[in-house]
C-alpha cells in the first residue's frame, strides 16, 4: 500500500474507507476497545532502555540539528506581547547568530491573536507559523467558540492549527463527539491556495492532554480516534497541567502511528510537548522515532517537539560539539 | 525541509577497555592466596568476540582441590561460630566494592563472556550486587527463616557454575551460602573464569577471613573433583542436565545436600488479548537477552493462531532493529556466542530444524569477521516433534508453534522433559492464574520475561533440576533441617580434628 501523508486529498479516500468504524457512536466505541491493551510496566521499560543508547560524536551532531530543525518554538503565555512574539521569531530564524549553519527552527507556536504579528516576522524564512486553537488549553467552550478560534487563526495565515481535544467528552465515553469535533475542526482549517500556490489548508494537530487521559489505553484510544478524524499530526500535551510528554506515552503514540501506518498507508507526525528541555532527552526521543518508525519519520515534516527553553540547550551543546568547550547560558541568547 | 535527507546512524560508543587492568596470567585462590596449580597446569581464557587471548589461568588439579577443600573446612570452625551480623558485614562489604567497582567488573565480563556491556552494566552487575545486600539481610535473622529456631550451616560447599552469567551465578552461589554460615570452594566455568579470579581480589578487600571463599579455575575434570570429594557437605551446580545427572549419579548415598539448577526450554504463551506491543518486547527479551544463552530462555513461542500472523510481523520488524556487534559497544544488543563449542551447537541444532522442515528466518544484519556470532533466529511452521522444540539451544534461536485454546496451550506448554520457566501474555487477569496454576514451571512470568530478583525463588522441575535459589527458600540448601544432620558430623570432625 502506498503511503500517502495525512494532509494529502489521497488519505481522505482512505479514511472514508475506514467509516465503517467511524459510522456510529457505537461502532467506534467497539473499535477502540477492540485495539490491543498496553501494559504499563512493559512499555515503560522499553522506553527506558531506548533510553540508553549512547548517541555521540558525529551521531550527536546530527541529532541536535536535527532535533533543532523540529523544533515548535512556543510562546504561550498570557503576558505574550508582538515584540516577546517578535524576538521570538528572530530567534527562530537565527538560533545562533554567530554560527550561520545552525539549522532554523520548524515553526514559532502561538496564540492565535498574534499570529499576525508571527507571519510578519517570520516573512519569506520557510518557518511555519503554528497557533494553538478551540479554547486552548481546556478545550472548555462551545463548538462555535471553538470553530470561530480556529478560523481566526487560519484567516490570519496560519500554517498549522494545535487543537485540544474535549477531554471531558472522551473520558465520558463520547467518543464519536470527539471524533466528530475534530472533523470539524479540520473543516475549519480549510483555505483556498493563494494564487501563487502558496497557502493551502492549515496542517492539524490534536492535542490530547496525555496527562488527563492518564491511561495508557486511553492514549492509543486517542491517538486512533484522532487519526481516523483526519488529524495531521498527533500531539501529546498542551505544557499547561502537571504532566506533559513522557517517552512512554509518546512511544506508544509513535506505536499507534506506526500501526495506523500499516493499517491505512496514511502518515500521521507526532509531537511530544511539554517538559523536554535538554538535549539528551530531545535525542532520546529521536532515538525512538528512529527505532519505531524509520528514516521517514526522522523530519519536522512528520516529528515536532513543542519547547522554549530545549533550544538553547541543544544550541550550548552544538557549541560544545565544535569547540570542545561548554560555553554556558550567558552564551546564548535569553528571549 | 532545511536539512538534506540523512539517516540516524549511531556512531560507535565503545565502553572503555582501559577501566579495567587483567593481568596475563592467574593462579587458584585457596586459603587468601593466589597459588600456582600443584602441577603447573594452565589454559588461555580468550574473548569471544575477537578470539584474543585474554589472559593464562590456572587449571586445578586433584591436589589443588583437596588443597581448597581442608581450607574451607578448616575456615568452616570460626566463619560458622560468627555472630550471623557479624558475617553481614562482610557481605554488605562485598556488595559495595560490587558497587564500587561494577564499571571495571562489567567491562571484564563482557570481554571474557561476549555478552554486550549495556546487560553486564545494567543487569549482571546490579543483580549480583543485589544478591549480597539481600543475602547480608539475612544473616543475622535465620532463625526466623522458618527453617527451626536455631538452623545450622551444613559446611563446606562445592560449588560449580556455568559461563552465561559468570559473575552473577557465583553471587547466587556466594551470597546465600557465606550468608548461613557456610564456606566455598567455587569453579567457574572453564571460559569464563576472570570475573571469579577479581571476585577473589574483592572478598581480599573486604578482609573476609582466609579460606572462606575459594576459587579454583578449570575444566570439566576440575568440577568433578570438586563435587565428589570426600570433605564437600553441599554441592551446588548450575548449568547442563547432562552433567547435572553425572553429578547427582556422584554424590547419591554421600549425604552430600546437592542442589542442581539445570537446563530448560520454556513455552512463551501469547494468548490472543495480549498486549501485543509488549509482548513482542517480551518474546525479544525472553530469547535473546543475553545471546539466548539462558537456562530460562522462552525459547519456545506459544502464539495463539488467531493472531500469530500479526504477532510474528511485528517481531520480525522488532528483531530487524537488533544491533548485533560489538559487545563494548554501548548500543549493542546481541554479542558474541561463548565459544566455538556452543556456535557449533547453536548450528548443529538450527541445521536440523531447516533439515525436519522448519522455516527458518533471520534479519539482515553484518557479523564482525573475528570471533563466534550467530544471528537471531525464528523458526515458524515447527511442531513438537522437532528437534528444535524439544531441545536446548541455549542460543539466539526462537521456535514458534501455534495453539488454538487454552488448554491446549497449557498441554503443549508441559509436553517437554524440563520444567524451569514460562511466561503467559494477556490482558485477561483471570487467564493468567488459571494458566499459571497449570503450568509445570519453577518460575511462571505474566506480562514480562526474564525478570530476576533477590528475593524471589528460582529453581525448576524434572530435568531442569531441583532446589531453590533466591528468596527465604534460597537459604534451605544451605541449612541442615533435622533430617540432615550434615552440620553436627562437621562439629564432630572438627572436634576430632583439634
Amino acid at each position: 500500500m502506498p503511503t500517502v501523508p495525512a494532509y494529502s486529498s489521497g488519505a481522505a479516500v482512505r479514511l472514508a474507507e475506514m467509516a465503517d468504524v467511524t459510522g456510529s457512536d457505537s461502532a467506534l466505541r467497539r473499535f477502540l476497545h477492540g485495539l490491543p491493551g498496553v501494559d504499563a510496566v512493559g512499555i515503560e521499560a522499553r522506553a527506558a532502555t531506548l533510553g540508553t543508547r549512547s548517541i555521540k560524536t558525529t551521531a550527536k551532531a546530527y541529532a541536535i540539528d536535527l532535533a533543532i530543525s523540529m523544533i515548535d518554538l512556543t510562546t504561550l503565555e498570557g503576558a505574550d506581547t508582538p515584540g516577546k512574539v517578535r524576538a521570538l521569531c528572530a530567534k527562530g530564524i537565527s538560533p545562533d547568530p554567530t554560527d550561520a549553519t545552525t539549522p532554523k527552527v520548524a515553526a514559532i507556536c502561538v496564540y492565535p491573536d498574534m499570529v499576525p504579528v508571527a507571519k510578519a516576522a517570520l516573512g519569506a524564512s520557510g518557518i511555519k507559523v503554528a497557533s494553538v486553537a478551540t479554547a486552548f488549553p481546556s478545550g472548555r467552550a462551545g463548538m462555535p467558540v471553538k470553530l470561530a478560534d480556529t478560523a481566526e487563526a487560519v484567516a490570519a495565515g496560519a500554517d498549522e492549527i494545535d487543537m485540544v481535544i474535549d477531554r471531558g467528552a472522551f473520558l465520558s465515553g463520547r467518543y464519536l463527539e470527539v471524533f466528530e469535533e475534530i472533523k470539524a475542526v479540520k473543516a475549519a482549517c480549510h483555505r483556498e491556495p493563494g494564487p501563487d500556490g502558496t497557502g493551502g489548508p492549515a496542517h492539524l494537530k490534536v492535542i490530547f492532554e496525555t496527562g488527563e487521559l492518564s491511561t495508557y489505553d486511553n492514549v492509543r484510544r486517542a491517538s486512533w480516534l484522532a487519526m481516523l478524524a483526519g488529524a495531521d499530526f498527533i500531539k501529546t500535551s498542551t505544557g499547561k497541567v502537571a504532566v506533559n510528554a513522557t517517552p512512554p506515552v509518546t512511544l506508544l503514540m509513535l506505536e499507534a502511528v506506526r500501526d495506523f501506518h500499516a493499517t491505512t498507508g496514511v502518515q500521521v507526525g507526532v509531537k511530544p510537548a511539554g517538559g523536554i528541555r535538554t538535549t539528551k532527552d530531545a535525542i532520546k526521543y529521536l532515538v525512538m522515532v528512529n527505532e519505531t518508525l524509520g528514516d521517514r519519520w526522522l523530519s519536522a515534516d512528520w516529528f515536532r517537539f513543542g519547547a522554549s527553553s530545549l533550544l538553547n540547550d541543544l544550541l550550548m551543546q552544538r557549541h560544545k560539539l565544535s569547540t570542545g568547550r561548554y560555553s554556558g547560558p550567558d552564551y546564548v541568547t535569553v528571549d | 525541509m532545511a536539512m538534506d535527507k540523512q539517516t540516524f546512524e549511531y556512531a560507535p560508543a565503545p565502553e572503555s577497555r582501559a577501566v579495567v587492568d587483567i593481568a596475563p596470567a592467574y593462579g587458584l585462590y585457596i586459603d587468601g592466596e593466589f597459588t600456582d596449580a600443584a602441577d603447573g597446569k594452565v589454559f588461555k581464557t580468550i574473548s569471544p568476540a575477537s578470539e584474543e587471548v585474554l589472559s593464562e589461568v590456572a587449571q586445578a588439579g586433584p591436589e589443588d582441590v583437596d588443597r581448597a577443600v581442608k581450607a574451607a573446612r578448616k575456615a568452616f570452625e570460626k566463619w560458622s561460630a560468627l555472630p550471623g551480623s557479624e558475617r553481614a558485614k562482610y557481605l554488605f562489604r562485598i556488595a559495595r566494592i560490587l558497587q564500587e567497582r561494577s564499571r571495571e567488573l562489567a567491562v571484564l565480563e563482557s570481554l571474557d563472556n561476549g555478552k554486550p556491556i549495556r546487560e553486564s552494566r545494567d543487569f549482571d552487575l546490579p543483580t549480583a550486587a543485589a544478591h549480597f545486600f539481600y543475602y547480608a539481610g539475612w544473616a543475622d535473622k535465620l532463625q526466623y527463616a522458618g527453617f527451626g529456631p536455631a538452623p545450622r550451616p551444613i559446611g563446606a560447599a562445592g560449588q560449580v557454575i556455568p559461563w552465561n552469567f559468570p559473575l552473577m551465578m557465583l553471587a547466587w552461589k556466594i551470597a546465600p551460602a557465606l550468608a548461613t554460615g557456610n564456606t566455598v570452594v567455587l569453579k567457574p566455568a572453564e571460559t569464563t573464569p576472570l570475573s571469579a579470579l577479581f571476585f577473589a581480589d574483592i572478598c581480599r578487600q573486604a578482609g573476609l577471613p582466609k579460606g572462606v571463599v575459594n576459587i579454583l579455575t578449570g575444566d570439566g575434570s576440575t568440577g568433578a573433583e570438586l563435587v565428589s570429594h570426600p570433605g564437600v557437605d553441599k554441592v551446588a551446580f548450575t548449568g547442563s542436565t547432562e552433567v547435572g545427572k553425572a553429578i547427582a549419579r556422584a554424590v547419591a548415598g554421600t549425604g552430600k545436600k546437592l542442589s542442581l539448577e539445570l537446563g530448560g526450554k520454556a513455552a512463551n504463551i501469547v494468548f490472543d488479548d495480549a498486549p501485543v506491543d509488549q509482548a513482542v518486547e517480551g518474546i525479544v527479551n525472553g530469547i535473546f537477552f543475553n545471546q539466548g544463552h539462558v537456562c530460562c530462555a522462552g525459547s519456545r513461542l506459544l502464539v495463539q493462531e488467531s493472531v500469530a500472523d500479526e504477532v510474528l510481523d511485528s517481531l520480525k520488524r522488532r528483531m530487524s532493529t537488533l544491533r548485533v556487534g560489538d559487545p563494548l559497544d554501548k548500543n549493542t544488543d546481541i554479542g558474541a556466542i561463548n565459544s566455538a563449542e556452543q556456535l557449533g551447537r547453536i548450528r548443529a541444532l538450527t541445521e536440523a530444524g531447516e533439515a525436519e522442515g522448519a522455516d527458518r528466518w533471520s534479519p539482515e544484519c553484518e557479523l564482525p569477521s573475528n570471533g563466534f556470532w550467530f544471528r537471531p533466529t525464528v523458526f515458524t511452521g515447527v511442531t513438537q516433534a522437532h528437534r528444535i522444540a524439544r531441545e536446548e539451544i541455549f542460543g539466539p534461536v526462537l521456535s514458534v508453534l501455534t495453539f488454538r485454546t487454552p488448554a491446549e496451550a497449557v498441554e503443549k506448554a508441559n509436553n517437554t522433559p524440563y520444567g524451569l520457566s514460562a511466561g503467559i501474555w494477556t490482558e485477561k487477569g483471570s487467564r493468567i492464574l488459571w494458566t499459571a496454576d497449570k503450568l509445570r514451571a519453577g518460575v511462571v512470568w505474566a506480562n514480562t520475561f526474564n525478570k530476576f530478583d533477590p528475593s524471589s525463588p528460582f529453581g525448576g522441575y524434572k530435568e531442569s533440576g531441583y532446589g531453590r535459589e533466591g528468596g527465604r527458600h534460597g537459604l534451605e540448601a544451605y541449612l541442615a533441617t533435622a533430617a540432615e544432620p550434615s552440620n553436627e558430623r562437621s562439629e564432630r570432625e572438627s572436634e576430632r580434628d583439634r
